[in-house]
């Protein structure tokens, strides 16, 4: 029951965050709301259970990734956005399109219920610390090395452009 | 214990908390100016109250009758946001925080922490305790970055870009200086890490009468632990993004009256936390000498006492750099971060993952 009502609560905000990043004009306000989505998707993994990938949520992308964000923002001193044509466009095809694509899911989802099958907010160490570490260190181990490699190579990338423009 | 009771016990433990830990900052902050004053050869403030002792609250009611400004042209509701963000992330770290082990009242367990809980299996907390205080430090930052640029002044918006480009930085060394005692303990649990340092070290079969604390094999973790966190507080020799002489006082600039004192509050909230994690990881926490001779009453808060001591001990020791160092130049900073601290934190877990295998 408690599981319920904080799970439509924090599905609420992130609902409204993700809403707020569209209508902002301000990128730093965008930004932010982003921000909100992140933290709200890590309450409601902890509410699934998986503490640990709750807290790397809430390190990883609220933390360091939108940090960087928000200090390239401010960095570049961006100004508030103009409404386009464009935009206006995307406003009045944008927002009839996403309700019919939402009543879609939710009429398939309710109508195949069974063959889908449900989740359980019920406690389980699926996301504790040490199921994680062994998926990645002992099942998954060459998937995620080789993932690792990519990141690297990628940095390497990131630091041989940056080299050339200074 | 059931949802209700552990509700309501959370809520006393947590007025109670905040209490001690505003009025433990408030009078840090005359702790501060007397021991910085003794450095340079002064008396510090003596005027309110018998050794100055009532300064803090003059100083309290100070910031609570002084106007509240808010400068033209801000962005009005981050402004005002982000004093709130840095002081509530910094209290959220002393959720997790153990102050000692527990106490039984009307035959309820409870356990000095305030996200811990009593059973019939002993007391517990989340595993996932150290990692969540990463995270408020680094939802933290935000309270700075915007704060600078959200008060549309140039030595703000400086001040918060060196604060978030230094925090970043050091947030990594600081993770990984705490990598190499996870990796001892095998938990993430801060109670769990504390159980484990209430021995003494034993080299094969000998012992050795030190206590079992993770100093002794984690010295350059702790090392590396003291100065990133040092960088993350903001603090001398690292305090360039407050720097007075070049940025007039950095982010806060533009604040006045609570707004200020939130800020204020907030850094020290932050050195608290820094001596508790260093406390409780690297130096056994609540754990110390057994003292028979006293009497119950003392014994039942001996343990508090211990914590209490050592958190005033990394206190200390933040006031006696300050008033002895000068402050880094900016690409020293970025260099000791990146060149010096962050290889020497990967080289620690290196060392210590294979002392780990190879005795296991």
């Amino acid at each position: 029951m408690v599981h319920q009502v904080l799970f439509i609560i924090f599905g609420l905000i992130c609902v409204a965050g993700a809403v707020n990043l569209l209508v902002q004009r301000h990128p730093i306000n965008s930004a932010l709301s982003l921000v909100v989505v992140m933290a709200s998707l890590a309450l409601i993994y902890l509410l699934l259970g998986a503490e640990f990938v709750a807290a790397i949520q809430v390190i990883v992308y609220a933390g360091a990734i939108m940090v960087l964000f928000v200090f390239v923002i401010m960095l570049l001193n961006a100004g508030s956005e103009e409404r386009s044509s464009g935009s206006r466009m995307a406003l009045l095809i944008g927002v009839p399109g996403v309700l019919v694509l939402g009543c879609l899911i939710g009429w398939i989802m309710i109508n195949n219920n069974k063959q889908l099958g449900g989740v359980s907010i019920a406690a389980t160490d699926f996301g504790e610390t040490h199921p994680i570490a062994r998926l990645l260190f002992r099942d998954f181990l060459l998937p995620f090395e080789i993932t690792s490699i990519l990141i690297l190579i990628a940095i390497m990338g990131a630091v041989v452009l940056g080299k050339r423009e200074g | 214990m059931d949802i209700k009771t552990f509700i309501i016990v959370a809520v006393i433990k947590i007025v109670l908390v905040v209490f001690i830990m505003l009025t433990g900052v408030a009078y840090t902050t005359l702790l501060e100016r007397k021991l910085v004053a003794r450095i340079q050869n002064r008396w510090g403030p003596t005027r309110v109250g018998p050794f100055g002792l009532l300064q803090p609250l003059a100083d309290g009611v100070k910031f609570i009758l002084k106007e509240d400004l808010v400068p033209d042209n801000v962005h009005k509701f981050l402004y005002i946001l982000s004093p709130m963000l840095a002081l509530a992330m910094s209290l959220i770290a002393f959720a997790i925080i153990p102050f000692g082990d527990s106490v039984t009242v009307r035959g309820m367990t409870i356990p000095l922490q305030i996200t811990g809980w009593g059973g019939a299996s002993g007391n517990s907390d989340i595993n996932i305790g150290l990692l969540i205080i990463l995270g408020a430090t680094s939802i933290g930052v935000y309270g700075i970055a915007l704060a600078g640029w959200s008060s549309n002044s140039k030595y703000s918006l400086l001040g918060s870009l060196r604060a978030s480009a230094q925090m970043i930085s050091y947030e990594l060394a600081l993770g990984l200086s705490l990598v190499g005692i996870l990796l001892l303990s095998g938990s993430m649990s801060l109670r769990e890490i504390v159980k484990q340092q209430s021995n003494t070290w034993m080299i094969g079969g000998f012992n050795t009468h030190l206590p079992h604390w993770y100093i002794f094999p984690q010295f350059i973790a702790f090392f590396i632990y003291l100065m990133a966190a040092y960088a993350e507080t903001n603090r001398i020799p690292f305090d360039l993004p407050e720097a007075e002489t070049e940025l007039v006082a950095g982010y806060h600039t533009e604040y006045s009256s609570m707004k200020f004192a939130m800020f204020f509050m907030a850094e020290y909230l932050n050195m608290f936390t820094v001596g508790c994690l260093a406390t409780l990881l690297f130096f056994g926490g609540w754990h110390g000498p057994a003292l028979p001779f006293l009497p119950p009453l003392l014994q039942a808060i001996l343990p508090l006492l211990y914590f209490a001591a050592k958190v005033l001990f990394f206190i200390f020791v933040y006031i006696w750099v300050r008033g002895t160092l000068p402050r880094f130049r900016y690409d020293q900073l970025m260099a000791f971060g990146w060149k010096f601290l962050l290889p020497l934190a990967i080289a620690n877990i290196i060392v210590t993952s294979f002392i780990v295998a190879w005795r296991a």
